[in-house]
């Protein structure tokens, strides 16, 4: 397992320190400190307009952050560039409204980038991309375009999409809340089977399952802060703050 | 209908005049057009300047100033060239500011997230912009992009007045020859809307085409 191999000496795979931003006047992230280690699965709850979604964008800078660091495996993050477009291609990303190419096939869609950056063939990324496709449970689909895919399965493309650049994180930006209901439990399902696996994965979601099941660590944001952080069973048993207390007093009451 | 026949040949080498300011026009304009936008959505501020400051420039300056620029500023300041050539410069400068801002504008039409997704991905800025954002703006630039180049082929005939020899300038000849001016203007805009058809054609022909792709 890749978490076990993961000696003393290797940087975490995420180190966030002292991260601020604003949004005009609205001070989003205050003064964020985070450690995703190698193999480690960390949730990040809270409320909506906690800071949660910008915290994750904040990993692979589409959201520029005002003062602090990020590095990932050990390299802090450039500034806009083809620097920063290399730490991005080991960085896979999973959007709430899965975004994937409109104009391009489900095959295209996931041998682009591997064509483009990583410069491997196209066969080849065809063939990975299959073999992506088959992993996600939706092999037949391929010569589609996202129109013609249910939101589910439109997400589990984008997990294999994310996948085929074999990052070495993976950040998930509520990828469930844009799906009908029915379709929760399929993309979840991909989601465990790669924290399984092993990826280090960084899972902004309301999910309570799938904190509870493949988190190592939950993180609670509120006001733009990190107000708690620890193993999902002390979380959702014992929290600590009387803010924790009542987020899960008002999702677990419905 | 004498006005046409007895001048048909000056009447056809001029239109060929006009068509052929015309396709090197639009494309200048097309090509410059697109690199402007690009520079307008680009993440450095200073390659944005560039683009706003040139389509505030060409965009706010009559046609015919920009015209008269090349025509009597540009030989003076640099060197000489054919009132042709120096017309399709003119012309494709002015015409671009016009594309850039349409291009621009079917940018903005495409959700950011997919220019995100790209992104995260690890695709640079011009691979985003030409693989993921321009292919989807190209079906909502179409038909405002056909328009810019239907203005651009009428605005061909304000080369006339700086002796190029385009079909706008064909009135005046007939009229050297005792012909009425009048009549003479008639078969010009004839030709005109006769020429603006293949495009509104074209225009159509490629709005299908990429509303199957998606």
């Amino acid at each position: 397992m890749s978490d076990e191999t993961a000696g003393a000496s290797s940087p975490p795979m995420v180190r966030m320190a002292g991260v601020d931003k604003h949004f005009g006047d609205l001070h989003v992230l205050r003064d964020i400190d985070l450690e995703v280690a190698r193999g480690e699965v960390v949730v990040v709850l809270g409320p909506s307009g906690s800071g949660k979604s910008t915290l994750c964008r904040a990993i692979n800078r589409l959201e520029p952050i005002d003062s602090g660091i990020v590095e990932i495996d050990g390299v802090a993050l450039p500034a806009e560039g083809s620097e920063l477009a290399k730490v991005r291609a080991d960085v896979g990303m999973v959007f709430q409204q899965f975004n994937l190419f409109a104009h391009m096939t489900i095959l295209d869609n996931i041998t682009l980038a591997p064509v483009r950056v990583r410069g491997v063939s196209k066969s080849e990324a065809q063939e990975r991309a299959r073999a992506l496709l088959d992993r996600v449970g939706i092999g037949d689909q391929s010569g589609k375009y996202p129109a013609q895919l249910s939101g589910g399965q439109q997400q589990r493309v984008a997990i294999a999409r994310a996948l085929a650049m074999q990052p070495k994180v993976m950040l998930f930006d509520e990828p469930t809340s844009a799906l009908d209901p029915e379709m929760v439990g399929e993309v979840v399902e991909v989601m465990s089977d790669l924290a399984r696996d092993g990826m280090t994965m960084v899972v902004v979601t309301h999910e309570m399952g799938f904190a509870r099941r493949a988190a190592h660590r939950v993180v609670f944001m509120d006001g733009g802060e990190i107000v708690e952080d620890t193993t999902p069973d002390s979380f959702f048993s014992r929290p600590a703050t009387e803010r924790a207390r009542d987020f899960l007093g008002k999702i677990l009451t419905h | 209908m004498d006005v046409l026949l007895d001048n048909l040949n000056q009447f056809l080498t001029r239109f060929g005049g006009t068509i052929g300011l015309f396709v090197l026009s639009a494309i200048a304009s097309l090509v410059l057009g697109v690199l402007l936008a690009a520079l307008r959505v680009s993440p450095v501020p200073a390659m944005r300047a560039v683009g706003t400051g040139y389509v505030t420039l060409l965009r706010n300056t009559p046609l015919t100033l920009v015209l008269f620029f090349f025509a009597l500023g540009f030989p003076r300041i640099f060197f000489d060239l054919p009132f042709f050539v120096l017309a399709v410069i003119g012309l494709s400068l002015y015409t671009a500011a016009f594309v850039c801002e349409t291009v621009r504008g079917g940018i903005s039409t495409v959700p950011e997230g997919q220019a995100e997704a790209a992104r995260a991905l690890g695709l640079a800025f011009l691979p985003t912009l030409t693989l993921v954002v321009l292919p989807q703006a190209v079906r909502t630039v179409v038909p405002p992009l056909t328009s810019v180049q239907i203005a651009l082929l009428k605005n061909t005939t304000v080369a006339a007045g700086f002796s190029v020899f385009e079909a706008g300038g064909f009135y005046r000849a007939v009229n050297e020859q005792g012909g009425s001016t009048l009549v003479a203007l008639l078969w010009v805009a004839l030709g005109f809307v006769i020429l603006v058809v293949p495009l509104t054609v074209l225009q159509r022909r490629l709005e299908k085409r990429w509303s199957v792709a998606r």
